[in-house]
């Protein structure tokens, strides 16, 4: 295929600025990403337009709002290849999705002896909740260990599979690990726990928007992700899950929206995705993720992917070749996600960051949400570039510049 | 940009790189620890004290250059302070890394003035001065391994 991405940059309006006396080059995007344009507009479109609550309301706007609410919801089920838009439920973002099938599913159906696995590459967001339904229902939480001492041999499938032989109800783990780059076999992962009778949880916050998903052949139970990651606004996320046991799941937060009758005693609540969308919803951040499902898609998906790895795999090899650098991750040649985290012998993260901020190099320094596998690979913390699709190769460039500059400053030759 | 080379100024650069009473005091009778989460940079501090003012300090810990400087040259300026001596200190050092203004006598602290213009790196500058308080502020006792 072939995309001209060096023009996309002018879809986003905020990348059009200087930082101090340089051009802004943004590589933080595993953080967040910038919003083109057609984003931007569809929300200020609603506000102006449409505003209204939805669902309730038999005036107009509220009837224009509601139908653009459920026409994101259709989107996003067409994006992912949900088997129905009932799958979708709207949340604030991945942490809230993961939560919300923890206090939900897995607090139902936990109890002591059962086991619920993550990896060790996970996000504190897919971690952390974990932890807390365990602590709150007596099941243990297992990790499935990263291999090489640069976590460059990803995870240790055979420790997954000796894993599974023990009374495992839950496998949760990343699709592309935002610290490491590493991509996971997903479908086989999601064909292995089903076999040993586990749900999945598959956190796409790094995937959703970067690649092709097809969550029905990936075979996973559930799928999250934010919209923040992939060019849509900040406090909208998606839980995808099987609507067979989306409706049979308890309700997490009780509210507005969410029920069908209620009385004094008691109350029934409607089937999903209503369920699960308590109080008036995010509308107008829905209706910008439908416009960045609809710019994504018009570069194409597996393009935008190509795109990424592409500009992380020039990053590798331009970073190896400086002295005293330990690159996470799967090594040059490798399958990579496009992002690239390192650190150097002599010099902290913050130092090389706040370095960079002042040639207009926007990058991230610290421990990425995943402070135990910093710790298992006895780093402080890493410095880390990631990509989207309005990077170039000049990017790189600017990058590796400001490391030699750095380097420099610190006296490391 | 000359701003790089006011935060990280010469007297920066070679604490960071030669840092003073670093590692822990075996005949330590206070200690404390801070850390700042988000970046996960973490400092400890050793006191051994001499009646109520401090004999010997050391500090432990991990972080950027700003943090590592600062914990540095903070032991070589509490040495023989008392707890009220430090906390005047601190408050001094605080002044200078959130507002810029040097301190009118001569001191080599002046060198974190150029961290005010960075805010998200006052909290570096302060880290390992507040596991110092702390540690003033606890009683006497032997420090276990």
């Amino acid at each position: 295929m072939s995309c001209d991405f060096s023009n996309l940059r002018l879809d986003f309006p905020v990348l059009d600025q200087h930082v101090g006396d340089h051009p802004l080059v943004y590589l933080d995007n595993a953080a967040t990403t910038h919003k083109p344009r057609a984003v931007i507009d569809a929300i200020a479109r609603f506000y102006e337009r449409d505003n209204s609550n939805v669902h309730r309301g038999l005036h107009a706007l509220s009837m224009r709002a509601t139908d653009g609410y459920e026409a994101a919801r259709e989107r996003t089920a067409k994006f992912i290849n949900a088997a129905e838009s009932a799958e979708v439920v709207f949340t604030s973002g991945t942490t809230a999705s993961v939560n919300l099938v923890a206090q939900s599913w897995a607090r139902d159906n936990l109890k002591p002896g059962d086991v619920v696995v993550c990896t060790e590459m996970e996000h504190h967001s897919n971690m952390v909740p974990w932890q807390i339904v365990c602590q709150q229902t007596g099941a243990t939480l297992r990790y499935i260990p990263v291999l090489g001492e640069n976590a460059e041999g990803g995870l240790d499938l055979d420790a997954f599979d000796k894993l599974l032989q023990e009374n495992v109800k839950l496998v949760a783990f990343t699709h592309i690990s935002n610290t490491l780059g590493t991509i996971n076999p997903a479908a086989e992962m999601c064909a292995k726990a089903k076999l040993a009778g586990a749900l999945t949880v598959v956190d796409g916050a790094q995937s959703a928007g970067h690649e092709n998903v097809d969550v029905q052949a990936m075979g996973c139970d559930f799928y999250v992700f934010s919209g923040h990651k992939m060019a849509a606004p900040t406090g909208i996320g998606v839980l995808y899950g099987r609507k067979e046991l989306l409706d049979v799941m308890s309700p997490w937060q009780g509210g507005g929206g969410m029920i069908s009758t209620v009385a004094y005693e008691g109350s029934q609540w409607k089937p999903s995705p209503e369920r699960f969308e308590a109080g008036t919803p995010n509308v107008a951040d829905a209706i910008g993720l439908h416009a960045a499902m609809d710019y994504l898609d018009s570069v194409g998906r597996p393009a935008i992917g190509r795109h990424e790895s592409e500009l992380a795999g020039l990053a590798y090899d331009a970073l190896s070749e400086l002295p005293g650098i330990r690159i996470l991750g799967p090594v040059s040649g490798q399958p990579r996600a496009g992002l690239v985290s390192f650190a150097f012998e002599g010099v902290h993260a913050h130092d090389v960051v706040t370095f960079a901020d002042q040639d207009g190099v926007a990058l991230r320094g610290g421990h990425h949400c995943n402070q135990p596998l910093m710790r298992k690979l006895g780093l402080p913390s890493t410095t880390r570039a990631s990509f989207y699709l309005y990077n170039t190769p000049a990017d790189v460039d600017a990058l590796v510049t400001s490391m030699r500059r750095i380097l420099k400053f610190f006296g490391v030759e | 940009m000359s701003d790089l080379t006011d935060l990280y100024q010469a007297v920066i650069l070679d604490h960071n790189k030669r840092p003073r009473n670093r590692g822990r005091i075996p005949q330590a009778t206070r200690v404390a620890s801070g850390d700042n989460p988000t970046c996960g940079d973490n400092c400890t501090v050793y006191l051994q004290m001499d009646g109520d003012r401090i004999g010997k300090i050391g500090f432990d810990g991990s972080g950027c250059a700003i943090s590592q400087a600062s914990a540095s040259l903070m032991t070589t300026q509490l040495e023989g302070k008392t707890l009220a001596e430090a906390e005047g200190q601190f408050e001094d050092f605080k002044d200078i890394v959130t507002t810029g203004k040097e301190p009118e006598e001569f001191s080599e602290v002046a060198a974190f003035a150029g961290v005010h213009a960075f805010p998200a790196r006052i909290k570096c500058a302060t880290l390992s001065w507040h596991a110092a308080i702390d540690a003033l502020k606890k009683p006497d006792s032997p420090v276990e391994e």
